[in-house]
């Protein structure tokens, strides 16, 4: 082996990497070759050095959680949503940043949620209620049952899984526009939800048979949701999301305005 | 790639591998912010892809797609194609990095002065260069694994290394005594 092949062969040898027959060759040629061990030492002291300098960079712990958060299972619907409204146009990293938000968020109030103790009454209980049901409705597959922008898909699907055929309106003129719907199970009822949509933030809206409230929507907020209660032509509505006081008033107004199919 | 089955054998094989994911882009990106978004789209892209996964080596694999994903970043950030290295080299000499890295908390935490020198000298290296020796000497990869990773021959390899190497001996030598 001449000097050239050997030098070629330096970093392999102290790496560990070249098969036995080359180690041997390249050993016989660095023992009787000055210019070799000094690159061979040099190379080793810079291995030493980077190995002992420790620059390796851990993955930050908000990053873990919020990768772990989104990815298995978890997001699919939310892609497809996203894909659905074209959220993502801007395309490339950033278009996770809500979802991954978002399930950061769900985790924290789920957590929240647990640490929260008390013995509530039953109007206490039922919002609370809804606004578990509405983090676990964000969490897994399961913000909607059906998917579609259609009233007219949205509403038979209902049936035969109720008892009542809930409302159904469309406010994509108004900027809320219909998402989906599921089915799903509160105070102890099978009750139909319509899930809309303000900008980023869903909407879920449960209606239900009966008169429990007044006309006049009543207007919480719980864990930084904002929710309303009102009953209207003998059916309680409930509303939950985490977009602001005025948003929400303005969807129950365009809700209220707007016949139901 | 929605059953559960691949779901979880897709947090049992890659997402162990988030540090090592994260280093690697970490030190092609020199930030901590490109870095997180570098690794979180790579991560979607590997869950994406992770139904055509066929090896035994989850690891290579994924980073294999943080470095892909890096160069996508790195054209459309930089407007640069990732061959055009020397621009590189012009914009984080070891002063200018130095000064980027004074005021970050991660950089108050490379307190020891050989520590520093040696983090600086990584730093101002070449991308084609960094890149192995990070996968070498950061990943502990074999050749054949940073050859898969970064789609090269294992003779080319190790000539990279040879030669990331030499600079960083040259940028480390003259106060050597001192480190």
């Amino acid at each position: 082996m001449d000097h050239e092949q050997a030098f070629e062969l330096l970093p392999g040898y102290l790496d560990q990497e070249l098969s036995l027959s080359e180690a041997l060759e390249c050993e016989r040629h660095l023992a009787g070759c000055e210019q070799c061990q000094q690159v061979y030492s040099q190379h080793r002291q810079v291995s030493a050095q980077l190995r002992r300098a420790d620059l390796r960079v851990e993955a930050p712990a908000e990053l873990v959680k919020r990768i772990k958060a989104a990815l298995p299972g978890r997001p699919s619907l939310w892609q497809r949503l996203v894909e659905l409204f074209g959220w993502r146009s801007g395309g490339g990293a950033l278009g996770w940043a809500p979802v991954g938000a978002m399930v950061m968020s769900v985790v924290a109030l789920t957590w929240s949620a647990g640490l929260y103790l008390s013995v509530p009454s039953s109007e206490t209980r039922l919002s609370q209620e809804l606004v578990d049901n509405h983090i676990r409705s964000l969490q897994f597959n399961h913000l909607s049952d059906v998917i579609s922008t259609d009233r007219h898909t949205v509403k038979p699907w209902f049936d035969g899984k109720l008892d009542f055929a809930p409302p159904v309106v469309d406010l994509a003129q108004q900027g809320y526009p219909l998402v989906g719907g599921r089915l799903d199970y509160l105070d102890g009822r099978p009750v139909a939800v319509m899930v809309y949509r303000y900008k980023l933030h869903p909407i879920n809206l449960y209606v239900w048979p009966g008169g429990d409230a007044g006309a006049t929507p009543h207007i919480y907020q719980r864990q930084g949701y904002h929710l309303a209660h009102w009953s209207a032509a003998g059916m309680n509505y409930w509303a939950i999301t985490d977009a602001g006081n005025m948003e929400l008033n303005g969807f129950i107004t365009d809700l209220r305005a707007h016949p139901a199919s | 790639m929605a059953d559960p089955v691949s779901a979880q054998r897709f947090e049992k094989l890659v997402l162990p591998h988030m540090n090592s994911a994260f280093n690697v882009a970490r030190w092609l990106t020199h930030n901590d912010q490109d870095a997180q978004d570098v690794v979180q789209e790579a991560y979607l892209r590997a869950f994406r892809f992770f139904g055509g996964f066929r090896g035994d080596d989850a690891r290579a694999w994924l980073l294999s797609i943080v470095r892909n994903t890096f160069y996508t970043w790195y054209q459309q950030n930089r407007g640069h194609a990732p061959d055009t290295l020397e621009f590189e080299e012009d914009m984080h000499s070891l002063e200018t990095s130095t000064a980027d890295h004074d005021d970050n908390p991660e950089a108050m935490l490379i307190c020891s002065q050989s520590r520093r020198r040696v983090h600086k000298a990584l730093q101002s290296l070449r991308l084609e260069y960094r890149e192995v020796i990070v996968l070498r000497e950061l990943e502990e990869l074999s050749y054949k694994e940073i050859a898969t990773i970064v789609g090269i021959p294992m003779g080319t390899v190790m000539s990279r290394l040879g030669r990331g190497r030499q600079q960083l001996a040259a940028l480390l030598a003259p106060t050597d005594q001192e480190a």
